[in-house]
């Protein structure tokens, strides 16, 4: 049980690192509390697995430090640092069976016969394997076999941290599902900080309390699935979580606020002065589908659009709207009527993102 | 569904069959049948049934071979396996060094049979050979020519050096197609050294192992050319193996029907060991 904390922590697979292009991992500062439910979400190549490797210790960072309860653990070895982690593909040893795969690691740490027993047990109860316990590793299924895996992650109750890396890659569907509420439920019995990687924000907002998203080599933001969908703190963030995406349209500053193509939202003072004073080069307003304003005939500030494409989802339907050539997309419930050519919409300011290259303007204190 | 019967199929299994025939079944034959008759020339023949085969199962030469060649085949493996797997484990996984190992290790494998046979009989000569004369010189009597253990010694060495890299390089193959993560999680799992050995890497190798097993039995039990060169079987019938006492009996004694006969012995005993081998390893962990 450990609180994790990453300090100046970045990391480059070259020996002599000259651009920023040449880092797995940028420069980044981040803390764990201890007891959390994390996860990690990020497309493929961010650094996520990076990250997740040096926070087992299975690798070493090039730059910075990470710290355990504020001990520095660079130097330490997987097996010092007391972390468990499940790989993406299943991992078994095959000449052992079902009962001794779950009970090595317990038996390398010395426990005696009679606590490896319950343990197993215990842990073969949660993940369903017991009727498997005596069989031969090798002659399970691919899913079994990775909750043979998870099992051996999950066997230790002692350890620092338990870490996944996208553990359900190779895992049917439904049993998909089963497999992230027993985690979750074991995260909830044992208190154990859970670090979950993967690049799927179905699984991350299922399994985590908090979410980091990972863009890049950076860590873009932390917070809750609720944060991340209602402000997201980078261009990114608004991209990748949500379906669809965020609304992204590059506009111009203009007096009293931002336009594009003869819309014209105005902004906060405060925000005003941020932007003559900012180097930024790229603006852009962001708003989520679900959040645009739509009707089928005019209101107060709405503008007219046209009706492009409408895309039946089941419960919801999403539409595509061409604003002077500009392309937004618009999620309506099922129950909507769907306005047929032209519809009107408007951009609630409370939901309006504004971004200076990528990043977002708070406009707070 | 019907199922239609359709016994044309069978065409398609002919050119096996007349593969197999000419490769291995016909020469085979011919074999039985002298086994089985006396031939004195074309015209004179006559069956002796089992005969030969009573006469040979019953040699004490042969059975000395036998004995001699089971010993040696055993020998062979408990050495070459072990170290070989050794050699693999210790060989560096990649960059230039890897290449230069596995330059090195391949040499041996590429020299014929009757040149490791020279090149250990000079080398191993105890009045001109490099290694011979310096043994001497160390005080260690060493004559493989006159001394039974030495010259067991010298034809034991020369296969392990000739050999061994076989295992090796097999048994690399095997290491190296081993996922990293395996290594990783036996990290993960605190795994000591041993336990990483046993439960990951062996099983890993099962397969290739199995394959240098039945190879350096095999060969090993039919071992005929560097053992002749090197010592001409003695001394006495020390180094005599199965086929060089065979090849006697065939080639010098003129005697073909018992030669025949032991021949399709010799065939039926590698057959059978390599069986039973192949069996206990791919059968070991069932279940």
């Amino acid at each position: 049980m450990a609180e994790i904390r990453l300090q100046h922590l970045a990391h480059s697979y070259t020996r002599n690192p000259g651009s920023v292009d040449d880092y797995a991992l940028r420069e980044l500062e981040h803390v764990w509390a201890q007891g959390g439910a994390y996860a990690l979400l990020g497309p493929s190549g961010c650094g996520k697995s990076t990250l997740l490797n040096i926070i087992s210790g299975l690798l070493s960072p090039s730059h910075g430090q990470v710290l355990f309860d504020g001990k520095v653990v660079n130097e330490l070895s997987p097996q010092a640092r007391n972390i468990a982690q499940v790989f993406q593909f299943p991992v078994v040893y095959d000449t052992m069976s079902v009962f001794d795969n779950l009970a090595f690691p317990l038996r390398n740490q010395g426990l005696d016969e009679a606590r490896v027993r319950s343990k197993v047990a215990e842990i073969a109860e949660v993940l369903d394997l017991g009727a498997t316990l005596n069989k031969k590793a090798r002659n399970l299924s691919a899913d079994e076999k990775q909750k043979v895996s998870m099992g051996r992650g999950l066997v230790r109750d002692d350890v620092s941290a338990i870490l996944f890396d996208e553990p359900l890659t190779v895992i049917d569907p439904h049993l998909k599902w089963k497999l992230r509420r027993k985690l979750k439920q074991i995260h909830e019995q044992f208190n154990i900080t859970m670090i979950y990687v993967t690049h799927d924000q179905l699984e991350a907002s299922t399994f985590a309390d908090k979410i980091a998203v990972m863009y890049a080599g950076q860590i873009v933001q932390f917070g809750t699935p609720r944060e991340l969908f209602e402000r997201p703190r980078h261009t990114f963030v608004g991209y990748f979580i949500g379906s669809p995406g965020m609304n992204l349209i590059d506009v111009q500053a203009q007096p009293g606020g931002v336009g594009f193509a003869g819309v014209h939202l105005p902004l906060p003072e405060v925000v005003q002065a941020y932007l003559a004073s900012t180097p930024a080069t790229r603006l852009q307003v962001g708003i989520r589908p679900e959040f645009v304003q739509l009707r089928e005939a005019p209101f107060d500030d709405a503008h007219q659009a046209r009706v492009v494409d409408v895309e039946d989802l089941g419960t919801y339907r999403i539409l595509t709207l061409a604003l002077d050539g500009v392309a937004l997309k618009v999620r309506l419930g099922e129950d909507r009527v769907i306005p047929q050519g032209q519809a009107w919409i408007s951009f609630p300011a409370q939901w309006l993102m504004l971004y200076a290259d990528d990043v977002l303007v708070e406009a707070g204190p | 569904m019907n199922k239609v019967p359709n016994n044309k199929a069978w065409w398609l299994v002919l050119p096996v069959f007349l593969l197999v025939a000419f490769s291995a079944v016909i020469p085979m034959m011919t074999v039985v049948n002298y086994s089985v008759q006396d031939i004195f020339d074309q015209s004179s023949r006559y069956f002796v049934g089992a005969d030969w085969y009573r006469q040979v199962l019953q040699d004490p030469r042969l059975h000395d071979s036998l004995l001699r060649q089971f010993v040696y085949s055993g020998c062979v493996l408990l050495i070459e396996i072990p170290l070989g797997i050794a050699i693999a484990l210790t060989m560096p996984g990649k960059g230039r060094w890897a290449s230069l190992c596995l330059i090195v290790m391949a040499i041996p494998l590429l020299i014929p049979w009757n040149v490791v046979g020279t090149i250990w009989q000079i080398f191993g000569r105890a009045d001109i050979g490099l290694l011979g004369a310096s043994l001497n010189e160390l005080g260690i009597n060493y004559n493989y020519a006159a001394n039974t253990r030495d010259a067991w010694v010298t034809v034991l060495v020369m296969d392990v050096w000739h050999w061994t890299s076989l295992v090796a390089l097999l048994c690399y193959s095997g290491l190296r197609a081993i996922p990293d993560v395996y290594y990783q999680a036996a990290r993960i799992d605190r795994a000591s050294a041993w336990a990483v050995f046993r439960h990951i890497q062996l099983p890993k190798m099962k397969n290739v192992l199995l394959i240098a097993v039945m190879l350096r039995f095999m060969d090993s039990f039919m071992i005929y050319t560097e053992p002749f060169v090197l010592t001409g079987g003695g001394p006495g019938n020390a180094t005599t193996f199965l086929s060089q006492t065979l090849t006697q009996m065939a080639v010098g004694q003129f005697d073909l029907g018992p030669a025949a006969a032991f021949s399709l012995v010799y065939f039926l005993i590698i057959l059978l060991v390599s069986w039973l081998f192949y069996t206990a390893m791919t059968h070991a962990d069932k279940d």
